[in-house]
């Protein structure tokens, strides 16, 4: 397969980046995308430039840590699916890709593709966690009684890997998805309900300092989100937070 | 901090609370949420509004005498006039200040934009354009109050005239008269329909409405969406078609 890429380069946060045409030969349908960067930047040693930086750990759809808006579409045009579990089958031969990084305003280029996601870290160190005695006298979380309906949508908002291509998708490149999911796997569960009402206000609280746009219902997180994380979080999380305001 | 606040701490009680009604009041504004909880009430308001719109203004077409009658007591009844009136002029501000605001801040959200953005591939054109579409209906407002409203007020403050519960119906009619300004209206009906279309159903989004009946408030909306917007351009192209023979 033979590709026409445009692929975003920037030295560092402060230079100003712009798109660097390049041709590859050679990319199998059944490499992932990830992998076809790896052969572009193999070209790209042995020829002594600089390769292309960005972000990848587990590259089996786990960790959250790639990215890429593919096409003008974060993780690229399938469903379901991160960046590193993208095949190249997915494009034709002779097709061009443009490759840019997740853009937001929260999200400033570190370089080439690579941003700096840490505003969602200081969302979720902001409130989403719950305080457990862990002194030896740890209660068995199955000691309490949830009702499986709760407790699968508690787990579906906890499949969220935290990638950003909810806010990567968004035309208000909104955090709302991502935010919401963290709120929602603590608010259906019983032991999430002490501190309910601090954790929605202070994480909608940094969401909204990080510089993060709003939400305007276009749906677009949930077709991009590569866990298919559903607006019904968002919609509990507006409740829970309206419920923690009417509390003070 | 907080502790301070407590009534019990502090002797002149009434103004702590007052005090932090306000600071509740003021936080709720500046979150996100918030604000799209205004912009859903202020919006759901007007979808309101526009059935009673409507109902008034079909019978311009159905039944004359009727919207004589009825336009006559909208127009000199003082809850009408003096509460209801205000409250619809502040409903739209709202809606409108609340929308720029928030359009504004949206695009600082993404200083830096895509070279390429395909918006197409996960939202549809109407929830993506809510701003151009508000807007063009936000202009046809303009006109609408100039044709209208502005003509109201002359003749019943600024030129004192009587009252005259007959003369609704012909000024009406001859409003559209004129190409120009009934393709104007079924233009921003157009507009109008495709913003709520996105707008109406969304707004139960904003409230946490996301439940069982969330499908079937997505269909009252699309039929609403069509058939309030499709039954005023009918009104426009009959009164157009259909001029008082002098």
């Amino acid at each position: 397969m033979k590709l026409n890429l445009k692929i975003w380069r920037q030295k560092d946060a402060k230079s100003s980046g712009e798109l660097i045409d390049y041709a590859l030969n050679g990319i199998e349908g059944d490499m992932s995308f990830l992998e076809m960067l790896d052969v572009l930047n193999e070209e790209l040693i042995n020829k002594g430039e600089e390769p292309v930086e960005f972000d990848h750990d587990c590259r089996e759809g786990i960790c959250g840590t790639c990215s890429l808006q593919i096409n003008g579409e974060p993780h690229g045009p399938d469903r379901l699916v991160t960046t590193c579990q993208l095949h190249m089958r997915k494009f034709n031969d002779g097709d061009t890709i443009v490759i840019e990084p997740f853009r937001a305003t929260a999200f400033p280029v570190i370089k080439d593709l690579i941003v700096d996601r840490s505003s969602f870290d200081r969302i979720q160190q902001s409130g989403g966690y719950i305080s457990v005695n862990t002194s030896g006298n740890t209660v068995d979380a199955n000691a309490i009684p949830i009702d499986k309906h709760d407790a699968d949508k508690a787990m579906d908002a906890a499949t969220c890997i935290g990638c950003g291509a909810c806010v990567a998708a968004c035309k208000n490149a909104s955090a709302m998805l991502f935010t919401s999911a963290k709120v929602s796997q603590f608010a259906l569960l019983p032991q999430g309900q002490i501190e309910a009402t601090e954790r929605v206000q202070s994480m909608v609280r940094q969401m909204d300092l990080e510089g993060f746009g709003n939400c305007t219902n276009t749906g677009a997180c949930e077709i991009e989100c590569p866990k298919g994380i559903s607006l019904e979080n968002i919609a509990r999380m507006n409740r829970e937070y309206l419920s923690a305001t009417s509390k003070g | 901090m907080q502790s301070l606040l407590k009534p019990s701490l502090c002797p002149n009680f009434a103004f702590i609370h007052i005090n932090s009604n306000l600071s509740i009041m003021s936080g709720l504004i500046k979150s996100s949420i918030a604000r799209k909880v205004v912009m859903a009430l202020s919006g759901l308001f007007l979808v309101f509004f526009l059935a009673q719109h409507f109902t008034i203004n079909i019978t311009s077409v159905l039944a004359p005498d009727t919207f004589n009658e009825w336009s006559h007591f909208m127009g000199y009844n003082g809850l009408v006039q003096f509460i209801l009136q205000p409250v619809l002029i502040a409903g739209v501000i709202v809606h409108f200040v609340m929308g720029i605001k928030l359009e504004l801040q949206n695009n600082k959200a993404r200083a830096i934009k895509y070279k390429k953005y395909n918006g197409s591939a996960n939202a549809s054109w109407m929830s993506r354009n809510m701003i151009i579409t508000g807007l063009v209906v936000l202009a046809f407002l303009g006109l609408h109050i100039y044709d209208f409203w502005i003509h109201e007020m002359t003749y019943k403050y600024l030129e004192a005239n009587p009252e005259d519960p007959t003369r609704y119906y012909a000024e009406t009619v001859e409003k559209f008269e004129p190409f120009w300004r009934t393709v104007l209206y079924v233009i921003s009906f157009v507009l109008l329909a495709l913003h709520l279309w996105h707008g109406f159903a969304s707004s139960f989004q904003s409230m946490g409405v996301n439940n069982k009946y969330s499908p079937s408030i997505r269909v009252f909306t699309q039929i609403y969406a069509i058939v309030i917007p499709l039954g005023f351009i009918f009104i426009a192209l009959y009164h157009h078609f259909n001029p008082i023979t002098h």
